[in-house]
């Protein structure tokens, strides 16, 4: 692929071509992918894993929504439905949100945005990989040779004494995940801590890097009680140890809140990153630095902090004493601020901005208002005597889905935009990836809207039918089924165009947007040790200069332009091919 | 808490389900509130944006906008603002809940046993139904509720109350029903296989027609009653007496002894109810009452959900006269006869129906019921 020379865009301004040497050709065959350290290569093997598993777990939300068409359970035997809930949950979280902005964004983008050749421990990055995948594998065997049907929350005691399904596998399965989500943390603050360039003090950080911060302090200490949990679980229900069986002693509800305690702040875990990105998108195309660094990187650790203390929100009617609850909802509350410190922030830096229409930023205004239903819901779920009635019904499903869906994958469709001339070289193709963007947004909320109506009519979840004489749950669940086929297709589209310009799509610019981060100042794709001299950083964060100061630090490949092309010239669909 | 008057609202919600009990005004009320916070902040914040998108929009290719480094004083109020806001929102949920899980003294007292798949209740009175209750319009119902198997949990959306049922402890909840009426009854913890069909219908009646149902009713005894019979059958009398100032056995006297203090060994006192005469049957040797010995063999496993329920029913009637079995009624307390034959209408309550009828396979790979083997289990 290297020095192909082609002609330029439409416009003709420019010839482009990747540079002739650089990490993705610098070695070649399945070995140098399979035992690289470079943390590139290993952010690109995240990046087909996890596509692999949301595919996987966009085909069993494809089966749930279809089941819900009609209100009797006439697709699928109930057991079955089980299981695909179960499937869709498990893949989902475990092998899609919790690892994509981290193992892809963060692993390719913190070490060059701090000016390092790599993160710290490079064969411990490769070990993190190596132990996902052997994860995702063990838990997709179990779903395959039989299935788990007992919720992605595993409670006890149907998932000790009563599933007889390969609950244990697939628990194991999420354990060695576990460890694969701990290197990745300490690998990021260890990184932070120790490999930043020269100049580059904590408050020239850009914000992405503070976001994976506070990310990487939830991994390392909540996922050791993830991993506990399931190891009690599996202790129990092979053993019978007596943990959480009170026939033996034991307390159902402990496990409860030894599972919330890790996967309340893992909902930080997906929802940091995403917000880690929109940071850089806002600042990037309204060329504007983030009105309030220091709020917006401290809000980042509060949330980290104060995620820690809520865990007793899931477990209002658990049987949880009411002064328990009563602390556990105020705290809920007082999370919620520093959340919403972000969204105004990323509101005021759009205020006299240069604010441009391209992909990226259609995603950060599509994560703001997601994230602002999602998480306004969340402060209705907080408030003790409402979430008595709506409780494990589907207005909970909608708001999380808000925050996940709406919030997590708009932040990763967004950043991956964002950087994928720079992680593949290559232009994706802006109108068709605009036309996407708006189907997603679209499809998204015709899906997850109708649910907070059905939630407040009643409709409780993991419910494989319902009442056929309620003949509006069934207008909304119709909705909500035709919304999920609108965005099932939207997200099929980037999924070729990305395939396709990889091929096909114009050759990249070192930055097209252009911005200010020091990724920006390397060519596209950068070389494998990143900067071909160490960067020495003498500006503040997001100190946005005309495009010209904005070179390639060091010798720089002098057949690739450094700034960007006009916005108008961008239609790579209709450019012309050597 | 409780001095906080709550508001409450009369007017018909859009897709909210009817309001059959005394909270869920007040819970509308609080969606109400909640529905037009979120839409002011929703509304508000996409407006600026949209605004700042074509205001500001780039409208040429080497634009530089001058930076705004930030502002303390607008950190600050969209720091406090939001943080008063949700503070009020803290103390209106909070008071509901406060009230929702406070069961009043006097309320008619239903027992509510879990099972994979199925609701079973049985009235003071001594009427049992499975997947349907009939309960009088204005009467205080408190809940006593627990489990045979897995956690379950006992929502009405039409009451706007939920509350999970965990093995191994008693869980109260309590409603106050407003309009008589047929409402859905859902199981909103997820239990196994055939967890979308363990559900039915809660019947709020007329009080008058309440009281025909009750005449109506089973042909079983009171709880107590049945109690009576299983405390003779399973040889509870030979250490326990029931009778005032007869001489202690080898077990304590049971006469007046619930709701009362009682000393254990240890130096501790604990409140006799319904959760420590349970704990006292399934696990004897756990809190010994003070000056006996540790010789009660434990009779889990030996005794069902419901069989313990009739024994604690019956303990609670052991007492002075005024104390009727099944606590104090609260006005629609019913005092009818128990005699009669089965309920009126005998017909299987499930909204959704049991999911297994349409299956190919009826439940399929459902472990026995109450089975807490895993000979099975996979590894």
């Amino acid at each position: 692929m290297s020095n192909e020379l082609i002609q330029g865009s439409s416009g003709g301004e420019w010839r482009g071509r990747f540079p002739t040497v650089n990490y993705l050709n610098a070695d070649y065959g399945i070995k140098s992918w399979l035992l690289t350290k470079d943390h590139k290569r290993i952010a690109i093997l995240y990046l087909i894993s996890v596509t692999f598993f949301f595919a996987i777990g966009g085909a069993y939300a494809a089966a749930i929504r279809l089941e819900l068409l009609t209100p009797l359970g006439d697709m699928m035997q109930s057991h079955t439905y089980n299981k695909v809930f179960t499937h869709h949950g498990i893949m989902m979280v475990f092998f899609f949100l919790i690892p994509a902005i981290p193992g892809v964004l963060g692993n390719f983008l913190i070490p060059i945005m701090i000016g390092a050749k790599d993160l710290a421990f490079p064969r411990i990055n490769l070990l993190s990989w190596y132990l996902f995948m052997a994860g995702g594998v063990l838990t997709f065997a179990a779903l395959l040779f039989g299935g788990v049907d007992t919720g992605w929350t595993f409670y006890v005691p149907y998932s000790t004494n009563f599933s007889n399904t390969y609950v244990t596998l697939a628990g194991l399965g999420i354990f060695i995940n576990g460890f694969s989500s701990i290197l990745t943390g300490l690998n990021f603050i260890v990184t932070t801590h120790t490999m930043r360039a020269p100049g580059m003090t904590w408050f020239r950080l850009p914000l992405f890097v503070w976001s994976h911060y506070a990310t990487s302090l939830i991994m390392i200490l909540g996922t050791p009680v993830i991993a506990i949990t399931i190891l009690l679980l599996a202790l129990e229900r092979l053993a019978h140890v007596g943990i959480f069986d009170p026939a033996l002693g034991g307390d159902p509800v402990l496990f409860q809140h030894m599972f919330w305690f890790y996967s309340h702040p893992a909902v930080y875990i997906m929802i940091l990153p995403s917000m880690a990105v929109i940071s850089e998108l806002v600042a990037t195309h309204t060329r504007k630095p983030i009105f309030g660094y220091s709020f917006v990187a401290f809000s980042s650790l509060a949330i980290a902090v104060f995620g820690f203390l809520v865990w007793g929100h899931h477990l209002f009617v658990s049987s949880q004493s009411v002064y328990a609850g009563m602390i556990f909802s105020l705290i809920s509350f007082v999370v919620a601020i520093p959340s919403a410190v972000k969204v105004f922030n990323w509101t005021a830096t759009m205020y006299k901005g240069s604010i441009s229409y391209d992909t990226p930023m259609l995603y950060a205004f599509a994560f703001i208002g997601l994230f602002l239903i999602g998480g306004m819901t969340g402060m209705f779920l907080a408030a003790l005597g409402f979430d008595i009635h709506v409780h494990d019904t589907y207005f909970v499903v909608a708001h999380f889905h808000y925050v996940m869906v709406g919030g997590t994958v708009m932040g990763y469709l967004g950043g991956l935009h964002n950087w994928w001339p720079k992680i593949t070289g290559r232009m994706y193709p802006e109108g068709w990836a605009r036309f996407a963007a708006l189907i997603i947004f679209v499809g998204f909320n015709l899906t997850f809207f109708p649910q907070f109506l059905l939630g407040y009519m009643g409709m409780p979840r993991r419910y494989h039918a319902y009442p056929p004489g309620e003949p509006m749950w069934q207008v909304l669940h119709v909705m909500s089924t035709g919304g999920a086929t609108v965005l099932g297709i939207g997200l099929l589209i980037p999924a070729v165009y990305f395939i396709w310009s990889m091929r096909y799509g114009r050759f990249a610019p070192a930055n097209p947007w252009p911005g200010t981060g020091l990724e920006w100042r390397t060519p596209s794709p950068p070389p494998t040790e990143n900067f071909a001299v160490t960067p020495v950083v003498t500006w503040e964060a997001y100190e946005y200069r005309p495009i010209e100061e904005l070179e390639v630090i060091g010798p720089g490949e002098p057949d690739q332009p450094i700034g960007g092309q006009h916005p108008a010239n961008r239609g790579v669909e209709t450019e012309e091919r050597p | 808490m409780q001095s906080i008057p709550l508001p409450n609202i009369n007017l018909p919600v859009p897709f909210s389900p009817e309001q059959a009990s005394t909270f869920a005004p007040h819970v509308d009320m609080l969606y109400v509130y909640l529905v037009t916070l979120t839409a002011f902040f929703t509304l508000g914040i996409s407006a600026a944006i949209i605004y700042f998108a074509v205001r500001y929009r780039r409208r040429h290719h080497g634009e530089l906008p001058r930076p705004i480094a930030g502002s303390m004083v607008l950190e600050l109020t969209w720091t406090i603002i939001p943080l008063l806001i949700s503070m009020t929102i803290f103390v209106w949920g909070a008071s509901i809940f406060f009230k929702a899980y406070r069961a009043p003294n006097q309320a008619m007292e239903i027992y509510v046993v879990g099972k994979q798949w199925m609701w079973k209740f049985q009235h003071a009175t001594g009427q049992r139904e499975i997947n349907e209750l009939h309960v009088p319009v204005g009467a205080r119902v408190k809940l006593t509720m627990t489990t045979e198997d897995v956690i379950h949990s006992f929502y009405v959306p039409a009451f706007r109350i939920k509350q999970d049922v965990v093995p191994g402890r008693y869980l109260q909840t309590w409603f106050e029903a407003t309009k008589p009426g047929k409402y859905y009854l859902f199981c909103t913890e997820y239990c196994g296989t055939n967890h979308s069909g363990m559900g039915g219908y809660v019947y709020v009646m007329e009080p008058a027609a309440y009281q025909q149902w009750l005449a109506g009713g089973t042909g079983s005894e009171s709880a107590a009653s049945q109690g009576q019979k299983l405390f003779q059958q399973r040889g509870c009398a030979s250490c326990h007496q029931v009778e005032p100032g007869g001489q202690q056995g080898r077990g304590p006297t049971l006469y007046g002894i619930f709701g009362h203090q009682q000393q254990i060994e240890g130096g501790a006192a604990v409140t006799v109810d319904e959760a420590y005469i349970r704990e006292s049957i399934l696990n004897p040797q756990a809190r010994i009452a003070a000056g006996f010995q540790n010789i009660m063999p434990t009779f889990q496993g030996q005794l069902n959900e419901e069989q313990i329920l009739q024994l604690v029913a019956y303990i609670r009637s052991l007492g002075p006269a005024g104390q009727p079995p099944g606590g104090a009624g609260a006005g629609a307390q019913p005092t009818g006869p128990t005699t009669g034959g089965l309920p009126p209408q005998q017909q299987r309550a499930n909204p959704i129906g049991p999911t297994s009828e349409r299956q190919a396979v009826p439940a399929p790979q459902a472990p026995p019921a109450g089975s807490t083997g895993n000979a099975n289990r996979q590894p």
